[in-house]
């Protein structure tokens, strides 16, 4: 089960660039929120601040308040602890080409020194389950690298691999992107399949995305959260004018 | 804007709930073996401050070791500094005997020995790079990179013997005659050529560190992404052109880095160029002359030095070597940070 998070006053820097400012919200758990906007709009900056990954860019910086139910992640833990319970997808799916599939799914585990085999089995067939990739895998599971199934696959794997460590949060940015649009179905059907278990927050290029998937969407512009609401209501009668001109693609 | 349908808002897709062979997969139930696993773990603030703390020591040892063979160098060598003074740096005449000591003609066969030598291998270590990386068949490429490698692993004894017994004997009677006859004229390459001589020396030089400044280089130039050799070919560009703007561009600072480092191999081998540069301390324009190197100098009298004034000059020398280097390897930067200013693709 997933967590809620609280984001109270985010502001974040590339250096002297301001790339998200005041930035101030409230993901539900245990369901989908996506966020959207142009290009450069701070929306992967903004999931990237809620499991400490901007930081590891050695000029950036960012100031504010993120929650994750009762823990403030910028106060309470390092960045450490805070990535052990938040899983993150990236746009390329980057499996660790040296390991096998059964390694890159455990890899979360392992390097933590998880050792009890009998579980890290189960953890890895429950994993690829929730990730659809069980049956297309299970044959190779030790004798393919993470690197030789198909792009589509590896995503799926990569999911497996953030499910595995059982987070609470997932972050997804924009997760299908670079996928067929085969691939790009059975990744939403994934996060439809997954929402009511894990706080899901899902940046994407794609509105069609968005209303699918998310219960809630925000929409991101020149670093400000410019509407924060629900999905039917972003895309059927948005507040602001702005919100209204972007998904009716008279702009960006 | 109260019209729907913009954005189809039909969730097209039926949330699968269950697997094709009839199992339904959930989360772990909560609180779960894995979550309390990872909670128990530390936050890892020690074991990392830990790393850092042994990273940055053995970062600090590297200062610690120049700022002592500096020390060490300068401490040894007091007694000809104040003998000497400056004069070292700019005296001609190396006389022991008589206590006269300027380094001046080991410092001119030092570096112009090293220079000709980069300028002989870099243009043979680029190509043969480009060669394997992009024209060699398969078959070949192993075999090329592996004998490039085992140049790199020859003693350099074993290439002074060579140098003496195959490569003076072609310079004198083979390639001698003809660069004199048709670059004499530069005074470059003037008569008397015996074969021994900053020529040869360089030769031998450019043949020691073309594996050096080959392998890096290749290994810089395979890190160039396929995307920017597909950018360059799919704009109609030649083979050659897609090297150009693709390869080399993008690998040029590592390629420069690998020139630095051949360069300063160059300057500090002593043994191959000892046996082949002639060992007599001249500042002459003409590349057949015999020279002298300061790691010659070094190895050729360290073990004959009467008294303390000598030997201390001798450490002097080794100190100028040292000199050298940097300012050689600082010039060489600045001319890259000159070249590549104000073109931040790619400058670091």
């Amino acid at each position: 089960m997933g967590v809620d998070i609280r984001v109270e006053d985010l502001n974040a820097w590339y250096g002297p660039v301001h790339t998200i400012k005041d930035v101030s919200l409230h993901i539900p758990a245990n369901h989908a929120t996506a966020l959207i906007g142009p290009s450069g709009c701070g929306k992967s900056t903004f999931v990237r601040c809620l499991n400490r990954m901007h930081e590891t860019n050695p000029s950036a910086r960012a100031e504010g308040t993120v929650r994750m139910g009762d823990l403030d992640i910028y106060k309470d833990a390092t960045p450490v602890e805070i990535r052990r319970r938040v899983g993150m997808v990236f746009q390329r799916p980057n499996p660790f080409p040296t390991m096998s599939i059964y390694d890159n799914v455990a890899s979360g585990l392992k390097l933590n020194g998880f050792r009890k085999k009998r579980v890290l089995d189960e953890v890895v067939e429950r994993s690829l389950r929730q990730a659809a990739l069980w049956d297309e895998v299970k044959d190779d599971l030790k004798k393919k690298s993470g690197a030789s199934i198909s792009g589509g696959q590896q995503q799926r794997l990569c999911i497996a691999r953030a499910l595995a460590v059982d987070p609470e949060v997932l972050l997804m940015d924009e997760p299908a992107s670079a996928l067929d649009p085969v691939s790009t179905a059975k990744i939403e059907d994934l996060i439809f399949k997954l929402k009511s278990q894990y706080t899901i927050v899902i940046v994407t290029h794609n509105m069609q995305q968005a209303a699918r998937v998310a219960e809630n969407t925000g929409f991101f512009l020149m670093g400000k959260l410019v509407e924060f609401a629900p999905t039917t209501k972003i895309f059927t009668n948005p507040s602001d004018k702005r919100t209204e001109d972007y998904i009716t693609g008279r702009f960006g | 804007m109260n019209e729907p349908g913009i954005i189809p808002l039909i969730q097209t897709r039926v949330p699968q709930q269950r697997e094709p062979d009839g199992t339904e997969v959930h989360a772990p139930a909560v609180p779960s073996v894995i979550r309390n696993f990872l909670r128990a773990k530390s936050s890892g603030r020690i074991a990392d401050g830990a790393f850092a703390g042994v990273m940055v020591l053995c970062a600090l040892s590297i200062f610690a070791i120049v700022v002592l063979i500096v020390f060490v160098l300068v401490s040894d060598s007091r007694l000809s500094i104040h003998a000497s003074g400056w004069k070292f740096f700019t005296g001609q005449i190396w006389d022991p005997v008589s206590g006269d000591f300027g380094a001046l003609p080991f410092i001119y066969g030092t570096v112009v020995s090293s220079l000709l030598a980069v300028v002989m291998a870099v243009p043979l270590a680029l190509a043969v790079s480009i060669f394997l990386l992009d024209i060699c068949p398969k078959f070949l490429r192993g075999p090329i990179s592996f004998l490039t490698e085992l140049l790199a692993a020859i003693p350099s004894v074993v290439y002074g013997l060579w140098g003496v017994f195959v490569l003076v004997p072609i310079i004198r009677d083979q390639v001698g005659p003809v660069l004199e006859k048709y670059l004499g004229w530069t005074g470059f390459f003037v008569e008397p050529n015996f074969g021994v001589g900053i020529f040869t020396a360089s030769v031998i030089l450019a043949i020691m560190i073309f594996p050096v400044i080959s392998s890096i280089s290749r290994d810089v130039m395979r890190a160039v992404p396929v995307n920017q050799r597909e950018a360059a070919l799919a704009l109609g560009a030649t083979r050659w052109e897609m090297i150009r703007i693709s390869v080399l561009r993008n690998a040029r600072m590592g390629i420069v880095g690998s020139v630095i480092l051949g360069l300063g191999r160059a300057l500090g081998e002593t043994m191959a160029v000892t046996m082949v540069i002639g060992n007599h301390p001249d500042i002459v324009k003409n590349l057949f002359a015999p020279g002298y190197t300061l790691a010659s100098v070094i190895a050729n009298e360290f073990t004959e030095a009467t008294g303390d004034l000598y030997l201390s000059a001798l450490i002097e020398v080794g100190l100028a070597l040292f000199l050298v280097t940097i300012v050689v390897n600082a010039v060489a930067r600045l001319l890259v940070w000159a070249v590549t200013r104000g073109n931040t693709a790619g400058a670091h």
